[in-house]
């Protein structure tokens, strides 16, 4: 009986020290280690105004400012143009800025108006030398203190973005990412939820949409975005966090955009890619529970058994 | 023609056509197992039980999977993992046990290797097992190539080409493997039949050769001890079951078989739930895409011994040492001179040989996953020469041995 159980030590020993070094150890070695910047983004200078809601709806909705690009939904600014033309001669769609106040962090959102590549970490694509210029330009002022003026559209921004718990995982996906990802698990695609259409030739129509703007999407950034279905399971949770709050850490020279999202938006960005490609695991959880109770008492049984059989054996 | 009766039940006239009296006799009640064993000799069950998990999970996930390059890896991944009840259920069973199985294996063919048990008429047994785990590598890698994600395919590149042999330069061997120049429609196709016929059906056959070597030479024991088996079944049945040094496959033998499988059942549902990461790569994740190549390419963790030993060399000196290792521990028989069938803990110079072969494997295997470069790489090459010495001294060291 002694015996027995020091052999099992010893194969348990030998496994175990087999499965650290082919897991654990073996993947901290074939991937750099990124620490997690908290989203704090301590690069960007702290807001030190405080904005008023009434003076930054007048600055958004001016002339020559957001609204000549951008949709705002909530305050009755509809798109000019589809996304497929938006995309074609911008790029990307220029996002819809109904709930911008609350997905994108105030410092960040303060940056990008000022300086769209500083804050996007894409001086590296935008700068003199390569000639380029982002396709957002950047804001000189209305004549003011444009520090307040900033913080002043900043403001408003946040005051007609929904409240925070009515923010869905799949509205944090959409407005963070789903301009130039696809998650086709979720039949999103970057000109949005594909419909069930009763004719084919409808469906054809949409595809031919989406497939013009993936198109434009390339020319802009040089390739596809990858399609984020299963991204939840194809990397770990660290290096999605660590990515999304800034993609040159990972992916020197990506040219992926730092989003600007707040750790709460992250957060429920992870949750949406999680239920895509790990649908399943609260049920996992329940019925595991429910299989090891079984299992066990196989096990007590089998047990008794083996005493039983054994009893006149010795 | 035999003579047949009016049946007086069921049962009688069974047996009167099928013998199952007598098959019983033979396959359970009167089928002799030494009494000195420890739990390693369940093994056999649980690889039993395992495969059995293996045939009928496989089944199930067969129902919905499809061999088809556009459609393979979101039948797996969606279909299978969300839109039927209970896929996700099978596809973790399936993988943990694929990857689990081959943890029983080693352990399996060590414990042979420790107790001499491949020794004085058990050769067939340990040719068996060799042809066995040669299959299930191949059941595994064929597997391995069906939800055709990034490593399904890039692990399928890697493979077929070492067919090439190197300066050889066979790559029309290597695109007769595929049916393509590159892993494509033909080649997923082929691999899946491979996986649900002909390797499944090949497992069968050896598995059964396996069973039936053990028949003549009888199953071995924890001291090596020769046992006359016809006295001691003679002293079971006249019941001195205690004083007689065999006991009976059912129930006697069973049961402590079942004891260990349900202990190794909490085990792998464990893993099944709650840690089945190291059984599903991360990378495999990613859809199969031929124009970009991962970061690190590595085989599944019970391959990495063998691909590590290909990889510290040259290309052509990687692929004859590589091709050493596939064969060499079907040679174990014959390259082990010693008169001894005992445990290796009695062998003297070859319990040495034992633990550092056992280490060095570990050892081959740690490094064959991670890059190779810098300090991994001479700890690769010095266990990988280790691995080549310990075979070339192994008929010196045992030649010698004294009889014991």
């Amino acid at each position: 009986m002694m015996k027995e159980f020091l052999i099992l030590i010893i194969v348990v020993a030998f496994t175990l020290v087999t499965y650290y070094l082919v897991e654990p150890f073996a993947h901290s070695k074939m991937h750099k280690h990124v620490e997690s910047e908290h989203f704090e983004y301590a690069d960007l200078p702290a807001l030190t105004k405080t904005g008023d809601v009434d003076r930054g709806k007048g600055l958004v909705m001016g002339a020559g400012a957001c609204t000549g690009c951008h949709s705002i939904k909530v305050a009755g600014i509809l798109p000019s143009i589809d996304a497929t033309t938006a995309a074609a001669s911008y790029g990307v769609n220029p996002p819809d800025l109904s709930n911008a106040g609350l997905i994108f962090d105030a410092k960040f959102l303060a940056d990008l108006i000022k300086n769209p590549a500083h804050a996007l970490k894409l001086e590296h694509k935008y700068n003199a030398q390569t000639g380029k210029t982002h396709p957002m330009a950047k804001f000189y002022g209305a004549g003011g203190d444009m520090n307040q003026e900033i913080a002043d559209m900043v403001a408003y921004l946040q005051s007609i973005a929904v409240k925070k718990e009515k923010l869905t995982p799949k509205m944090a996906f959409e407005n963070a990412c789903g301009r130039c990802h696809a998650m086709r698990y979720e039949k999103w695609t970057q000109i949005g939820t594909k419909p069930t259409f009763k004719k084919e030739q409808d469906s054809l129509g949409f595809d031919v949409k989406m497939l013009d703007y993936q198109d434009s999407l390339k020319a802009y950034l040089g390739k596809l975005p990858p399609d984020l279905s299963m991204y939840y399971l194809s990397r770990s949770k660290h290096f999605l966090e660590t990515f999304i709050e800034n993609p040159q850490s990972q992916l020197v020279g990506t040219a992926m955009p730092r989003v600007g999202v707040t750790a709460e938006i992250s957060e429920k960005v992870i949750e949406y890619m999680a239920d895509s490609a790990d649908t399943k695991r609260v049920e996992r959880k329940e019925i595991g529970k429910n299989v090891m109770i079984y299992i066990i008492i196989f096990a007590l049984f089998a047990f008794l058994w083996k005493k039983e059989v054994w009893k006149e054996l010795h | 023609m035999a003579h047949f009766t009016k049946a007086t039940s069921i049962h009688d006239w069974l047996n009167q056509r099928l013998g199952i009296d007598k098959v019983r006799r033979v396959m359970a009640t009167e089928y002799w197992i030494p009494k000195n064993i420890n739990f390693l000799w369940a093994m056999g069950m649980v690889l039993a039980i395992t495969f059995s998990i293996l045939l009928v999970s496989g089944i199930f996930l067969l129902m919905y999977y499809q061999p088809n390059i556009n459609t393979a890896f979101d039948s797996v991944n969606y279909t299978i993992m969300r839109e039927v009840d209970f896929g996700w259920l099978w596809r973790h069973v399936h993988a943990v046990a694929a990857s689990v199985v081959f943890l029983i294996i080693y352990i399996h063919m060590f414990t042979a290797i420790y107790y001499g048990s491949y020794k004085k008429g058990r050769e067939m047994i340990w040719i068996s097992g060799m042809l066995l785990f040669v299959a299930f590598s191949a059941e595994a890698f064929s597997g391995y190539m069906l939800p055709w994600g990034q490593m399904s395919y890039w692990a399928g590149m890697v493979i077929t080409n070492l067919f090439s042999g190197g300066s050889l330069h066979a790559d029309g061997l290597v695109e007769w493997i595929r049916g393509d120049y590159v892993p494509a429609q033909a080649f997923l196709t082929r691999f899946f039949m491979l996986h649900v016929l002909l390797i499944p059906i090949t497992i069968l056959g050896l598995i059964g050769l396996h069973f039936g070597a053990l028949r003549i030479p009888h199953v071995n024991n924890q001291d090596g001890e020769e046992i006359d088996f016809e006295v001691e079944a003679a002293k079971y049945k006249s019941g001195d079951k205690a004083g007689s040094k065999v006991i009976a496959f059912m129930n006697d033998f069973m049961s402590k078989d079942m004891m260990v499988v349900g202990i190794y059942l909490v085990f792998f549902f464990y893993l099944v739930f709650y840690h089945y990461g190291f059984a599903m790569d991360a990378v495999n994740f990613d859809p199969a895409d031929g124009l970009k190549t991962p970061t690190h390419i590595y085989p599944e963790w019970y391959f990495l011994w063998s691909y590590e030993i290909l990889r510290p060399f040259s290309t052509n000196i990687g692929l004859i040492a590589f091709a050493f290792a596939q064969v060499i521990f079907m040679l174990l028989p014959w390259l082990d001179r010693s008169p001894n069938a005992v445990p290796a803990s009695r062998r003297g110079l070859f319990k040495i040989w034992f633990w550092v072969l056992l280490v060095d494997m570990i050892t081959l295997t740690a490094m064959g996953k991670v890059p190779p470069s810098g300090i991994f790489s001479t700890i690769g090459l010095v266990a990988a020469l280790t691995f080549i010495g310990l075979w070339v001294i192994l008929p010196f060291i045992t030649m010698f041995e004294k009889k014991v």
